[in-house]
């Protein structure tokens, strides 16, 4: 296998995977690894230590040898008896010394870098958590815990045993090859020189076989995901009959997996019998030069002996010295790829942290101009009416449809006056954007309902106001302040949502609830679950306490989205945001839920994305969202009456009767949504 | 009052009971397994007796080196003495045959073995992969789709991980512990028992090592695990994480789960720290030993020089084997449970077998009527120990469009799933044309009859790959006319790639409606001749389900269809509708009949009309 071939899937797929966003400082991956020493300075003085531990423990290692020289030397060739038991107890004591220090730098080590990497990855995970969706939506999935876990353990690795080798196994080269030419200079030279090839053939056996590992590790990915959405859609294949095909393509992809593992056990076993012969063919030919330098009495028998004891000696560190730089350079890339996670700054970051805002153009707000501001909303609200697509806007629309009682500002601050002021997003990356300027004005208590077609922004609208991503241009105002101007705390306590695909964690239905609030009390939960009629949690076999999620019981779409509103509901917010909450549900359990958020909704100020007549029947008001604007305001029965647009996304009266205009639904053309 | 202990967050799962009991019996193979093994390794027979002697012989080579060193040394007197090189050159040249046998039978048993694994591994996926495809839904629903994975992902890594690093280790382990041993015996026995005598205070070292390390190793696993879990989990939701303010607690709950893992892996590495210098000590102090007690053997003459300069030389690698098999052992352990745990579903046997002798349809109508009769006769189902068809009665006759109406539990999804046939009555039969379906092959089954649910799962690749799954080596025109019939031809084209973008993972940017509207087209493009739409739209908004409905009246046309749904917008378009409660029918007619008969469907779409007010 060539491995230009072999590496170039992985190119591409860094590519795909490459983040939209570009590390702050591009650094070597030397520099990178290099860096990593700021983790390493509160085991500075232990790594000082190993390091002379290992040297001191591999110098008693290679005086062993020495000492049988001298045994043959003197006590069985000039028959010296009396040297033979001192010699011996030297020997003893220094095998003992050697142990006893592997034992010190064994586990004083442990410590230190199995410290290191909890460290990093506790630090990754503290700086993951505040970077913005949009930073997670650019990574594929694996690539973070690859890095969290994989790249981590290389690091790991390398600062628990490559570091303290490489400085070892360069000292018991040096005083081996040293203490041989001693002995006799042309022979120790001759078998420090051989060794040589040794180095380079780990060396390029560790890059071909990383290169192989990589290959075998990316068909095994590649089959480990065919099985995984084999098993996930294993409705599918089984209705239509598909098993035979599915079967098929299981085998091609994991036949590819065999080959790519037999072609690396032929490479490890080539280099495992080049690594065997190489050491054997060294003490050959030490056995035909030492013969002839004994005969010639440059060397003693003793000095034989000890010649091809110290040879062994020296292929341990000459064949790990391979795998060491190897290491390091994994533990390099690894080291660069962490940093380059570390070294992205949060976008989306509260008031109170200096240096924002750096791309907003935006004005400070006082009082004076909030209150202009709302009467700009108030005036683009009635733009619709205007266009041309919508010529029976209804007046409705306008300045009437708003509640009277929201009038005096002094006693709605603090209470969820939520504004949309000119609001455009526009998706990193996308030629233009989803939402132009939309503005609407929720006043505090009242619930607004946000109907539009498939990929018209209703959930891009909804994410903007947690800032869980920033407007382009335009504003949010909360009570009056721009939602950027707030403390991200603040502004995430005042306002909850809940997301039509509702995100479970594995953890207790308790701790699934109680999500954002941590000290609820029992009371407070089972009253969310009952407001969102999940009243399934009580059959669970552990209750409150049963585990959901991936990890545990497996919930059903209408029971995900019921936990996920009570979590909503528990969190008492100033502004409720319901992404469709209800859409997973059968319409018997809907009309329950209905029933029951219309209470909690009384409290909160609420936008509630809706797809239902049923859902939008919740609701003071309803927005109309098309082309990216507010295109209509107006109670239900108004909409449906004036709004043919509306008419179409809301009314399912039509549905049994043949011959209507279908096909011309807009929502569908508009592609890719989030 | 307080916030939940924090150990308590996980909450309490079935799951953690399956792991600890397999986590006791991993250490032996059981007789299914060994069946499985003697099975699946039987077609290699001669390779496995192949790859053992080339072990056999790379290890007696390798055995002959310092031997052959310590006859040299030996010789070098008598060489000094008559100038004769010819011994000399006979023990270089038998020294560097030695060697050359030892490369190449490594390096053949080494990839022997790698292919030895590869095949028995490929087998294994292939086996295993096919039964999970065979085995029936219900199955699927109780053993959960993690299990699956993990059965065919992480067990098949570790049988295929034994062959690959772990078994050519573990054998020449044995054989060079063995072979060196015997060696040393045949030398020279006095001075092999002092080195054997090493052996005692090893054995047990290694037995405490491999006993702890087991423990070790099975915490670092699952707390690893846990870790990913919560790392995964956490930038998965990112929205809930920091829209819920949840990053300090989570912060608590992964710096525990860290600190836990930290601690594992400390507690493994300590392990090593006392097991690798213990070995070390041991092989040192033999050598002392040697020296001693060899030096005095030869002084006396009872022993020549190069039997102790053998011995020194063995010595080097003597005990490290030892090292390997404690080492790989948790390896083997980890391969024998999950062989158990795959063995363990190749025995499960289908719930829904396929017939022995299967039985063909007869032709169909042709392409105008497409459809067939569809007989429940006298059908009996229930779940465990609740009955939900006491005795169902029903014939839909070829190509007419049923719905079945009725309260959540009244049966209707139960008669879909038995139509199906993802579960099998417990009396009665449902037919097909006359013909029993268990007694049709499941391909042809699954030819007739197809079921939608609004479970809309896409797998990876493009929308023309997804739908071309309901018709395999369809062309692309007949992709597009399938995709134009059901509507989503229009927003299929307008997507950047048209029929070539890719669907992401688990349906990426797709709507949940434009997803089943895919789905829609994957199933029109397999053209059964029964339909069963089980909710398969009421997931949709209502633009897109007055695609599905448009596309429906047209699909449906010629074929039998049986549609369930809670939105009475769906049943409209139905012939004949069906009342259910309690797995019985209590009302039976046409749309129309059935408003004006001032039932209980009258007053269900009494409701239903209300809320669309």
């Amino acid at each position: 296998m060539p491995p230009t071939a072999a590496s170039s899937p992985q190119h591409a797929q860094d590519q795909l995977t490459a983040p939209v966003q570009a590390p702050a400082r591009a650094q070597t991956p030397a520099q990178a690894l290099w860096r990593l020493r700021e983790y390493m300075r509160p085991y500075y003085l232990m790594l000082f230590l190993m390091i002379t531990a290992a040297i001191l423990a591999v110098s008693s290692e290679i005086a062993i040898p020495l000492i049988t020289k001298s045994v043959i030397d003197s006590v069985v060739v000039k028959g010296i008896r009396a040297e033979l038991l001192p010699l011996s107890l030297a020997a003893i004591a220094l095998g003992a010394i050697q142990a006893g220090l592997n034992f010190f730098r064994r586990w004083s080590i442990s410590s230190a870098v199995v410290g290191v990497e909890k460290t990093i990855r506790d630090d990754l995970y503290h700086h993951l958590q505040r970077l913005e969706p949009a930073f997670h939506d650019s990574w594929q999935s694996g690539q973070l815990l690859s890095r969290a876990i994989n790249d981590l353990s290389t690091i790991r690795r390398f600062a628990g045993f490559g570091v303290v080798f490489f400085i070892t196994n360069i000292w018991t080269f040096l005083l081996i090859v040293a203490l041989l030419i001693r002995m006799n200079w042309w022979l120790g030279l001759i078998t420090g020189l051989v060794f040589l090839p040794v180095l380079v053939l780990c060396l390029r056996f560790e890059k071909r076989y990383r290169v192989l590992s990589r290959l075998a590790q990316d068909q095994q990915g590649d089959l480990a995901t065919y099985v995984e959405e084999a098993a996930a859609g294993i409705r599918v294949l089984k209705s239509l009959g598909r098993r035979d095909e599915a079967a098929a393509r299981h085998f091609a992809q994991a036949k590819l997996v065999y080959r790519t593992q037999v072609n690396k056990a032929r490479l490890r076993g080539k280099f495992w019998a080049g690594l065997d012969m190489v050491p054997n063919a060294v003490i050959g030919l030490l056995l035909l030069l030492g013969t002839l330098a004994v005969s010639r009495h440059e060397l003693s028998l003793g000095g034989l002996v000890a010649f091809v004891t110290l040879t062994l000696l020296l292929v341990w560190p000459i064949e790990a010295m391979g795998f060491i730089i190897a290491t390091g350079q994994e533990a390099a890339t690894a080291a660069q790829r962490i940093y380059e996670i570390f070294d992205t700054a949060p976008e989306i970051v509260g008031s109170a942290a200096a240096g924002d805002g750096a791309g907003h153009d935006r004005p400070g707000l006082s009082a004076g101009r909030w209150r202009s501001s709302r009467t700009a909303a108030i005036h683009r609200n009635s733009r619709p009416a205007s266009q041309p697509d919508s010529p029976n806007a209804p007046a409705s629309s306008g300045p009437p449809a708003r509640p009277s009682r929201t009038a005096p500002a002094a006693t709605t601050r603090g209470a969820g006056w939520l504004t949309f002021d000119q609001v455009t997003y526009r998706y990193p990356g996308a030629p233009s954007p989803v939402l132009r300027g939309v503005s609407l004005e929720l006043s505090p208590g009242e619930t607004v309902a946000l109907v539009g077609a498939t990929g018209s922004g209703k959930t891009t609208l909804l994410q903007l106001v947690p800032r869980l991503a920033d407007v382009t241009s335009g504003r949010i105002t909360l009570d009056g302040t721009d939602v950027r101007d707030l403390p991200l705390p603040e502004l995430r306590r005042r306002v909850a949502c809940a997301f039509e695909d509702p995100i479970l964690f594995s953890a207790s239905v308790r701790e699934n609830v109680a999500f954002g609030v941590q000290h609820a009390t029992e009371d407070a939960i089972r009253a969310a679950l009952d407001a969102a009629q999940a009243d399934f949690v009580a059959d669970l076999p552990w209750g409150l306490d049963t585990r959901i999620g991936e990890q545990g019981m497996a919930l059903s779409g209408g029971q995900r989205q019921r936990v996920a509103l009570a979590r909503a509901i528990l969190a008492r917010p100033q502004v409720l945001l319901l992404d469709d909450p209800l859409s997973a549900l059968d319409v018997h359990t809907e009309a329950r839920v209905t029933a029951a958020l219309a209470d909690v909704l009384t409290t909160s100020t609420a936008l509630v994305v809706a797809h239902r007549p049923s859902t939008v029947l919740l609701a003071d008001r309803v927005a109309l969202l098309a082309d990216g604007v507010v295109a209509a305001v107006g109670r239900h029965s108004e909409l449906l009456a004036t709004q043919p647009r509306y008419r179409h996304l809301m009314s399912a009266g039509d549905l049994g009767n043949p011959g209507d205009d279908g096909r011309a639904a807009p929502g569908l053309r508009t592609g890719a949504s989030r | 009052m307080s916030a939940p202990p924090a150990e308590a967050w996980r909450g309490v799962a079935a799951e953690q009971q399956e792991d600890e009991i397999t986590g006791k019996l991993g250490t032996l193979l059981r007789r299914r397994s060994r069946r499985l093994l003697t099975d699946l390794l039987g077609p290699y027979r001669r390779l496995v007796l192949a790859i053992f002697l080339l072990i056999v012989a790379a290890q007696l080579a390798a055995l002959a080196g310092p031997w052959l060193v310590g006859v040299g040394i030996d010789q070098i007197p008598q060489l000094t003495r008559t100038r004769n090189a010819g011994p000399m050159a006979l023990i270089i040249i038998a020294f560097a045959v030695s060697v050359l046998v030892q490369a190449a039978a490594t390096r053949s048993y080494i990839a022997g073995i790698g292919r030895l694994g590869g095949r028995v591994v490929l087998e294994l996926r292939r086996r295993l992969f096919a039964h999970f495809q065979r085995l029936p839904i219900a199955f699927h629903e109780s053993y959960t789709s993690g299990r699956v994975i993990s059965r065919q992902v992480s067990d098949i890594d570790s049988i295929s991980d034994m062959f690959d690093e772990s078994l050519a280790s573990l054998v020449s382990a044995v054989l060079s512990l063995l072979l060196v041993g015997g060696g040393m015996l045949l030398l020279d026995w006095h001075l092999a028992l002092v080195v054997m005598a090493g052996f005692p205070p090893l054995i047990w070292l290694s037995i405490w090592f491999r006993r702890e390390s087991a423990i070790a190793y099975r915490q670092t696993r699952t707390r690893i695990a846990q870790v990913i879990v919560q790392f995964v989990e956490t930038f998965g939701g990112i929205r809930a994480v920091q829209s819920f303010r949840r990053e300090s607690r989570n912060e608590d709950i992964f710096g525990e789960l860290n600190q836990a893992n930290a601690d594992a892996n400390l507690r493994s590495q300590r392990l090593l720290a006392v097991y690798f210098p213990g070995v070390t000590l041991v092989g040192n102090l033999a050598i002392g030993a040697v020296l001693l007690y060899g030096g005095l053997r030869v002084i006396d003459h009872q022993m020549q020089v190069g039997v102790l300069v053998t011995f020194l030389l063995y010595l080097q690698r003597f005990f490290e084997p030892l090292i390997d098999l404690s080492q790989f052992y948790s390896a083997f352990q980890s391969a024998a449970a999950a062989l158990e745990k795959i063995s363990g579903v190749l025995d499960e046997t289908p719930s829904v077998p396929e017939p022995e002798l299967p039985t063909s349809l007869p032709e169909a109508g042709g392409p105008a009527a497409r459809g067939r009769q569809v007989r429940f006769d006298h059908v009996r189902f229930g779940y465990r120990d609740s009955t939900v068809l006491p005795d169902l009665n029903l014939t839909i006759p070829a190509g007419q469009t049923i719905a079945l109406v009725g309260a959540t539990g009244a049966g209707k999804t139960t008669i879909a799933r038995l139509l199906a046939r993802i579960y099998d009555p417990l009396q009665g039969s449902v037919l097909l044309d006359g013909v029993d379906v268990r007694q049709l092959a499941d391909r042809s089954l699954r030819h007739e009859v197809v079921l939608i649910t609004q479970e809309n799962f896409l797998f990876s690749g493009s929308i023309a790959d997804n739908i071309e799954l309901g018709m395999p080596g369809a062309s692309r025109s007949e992709i597009i006319a399938a995709a134009a019939a059901i509507g989503a031809d229009a927003f299929i084209s307008a997507l950047p790639d048209g029929y070539d973008a890719q669907v992401g993972k688990s349906g990426g940017r797709l709507s949940a409606g434009q997803r089943q509207l895919i789905s829609f087209a994957r199933a029109f493009l397999a053209a059964p001749a029964v339909l069963v739409l089980d909710e398969a739209t009421s997931l949709l908004d209502i633009p897109s389900e007055r695609l599905v409905q448009d596309a429906l009246r047209t699909i449906l046309t010629g074929r039998t269809a049986m549609i369930i749904a809670h939105r009475l917008s769906t049943v409209a378009i139905a012939d004949r509708v069906l009342v259910l409660d309690h797995g019985r029918i209590i009302e039976d007619g046409s749309p129309e009949q059935l408003l004006s008969a001032a039932g209980e469907y009258s007053s269900l779409h009494a409701s239903w009309q209300e809320s669309l007010a």
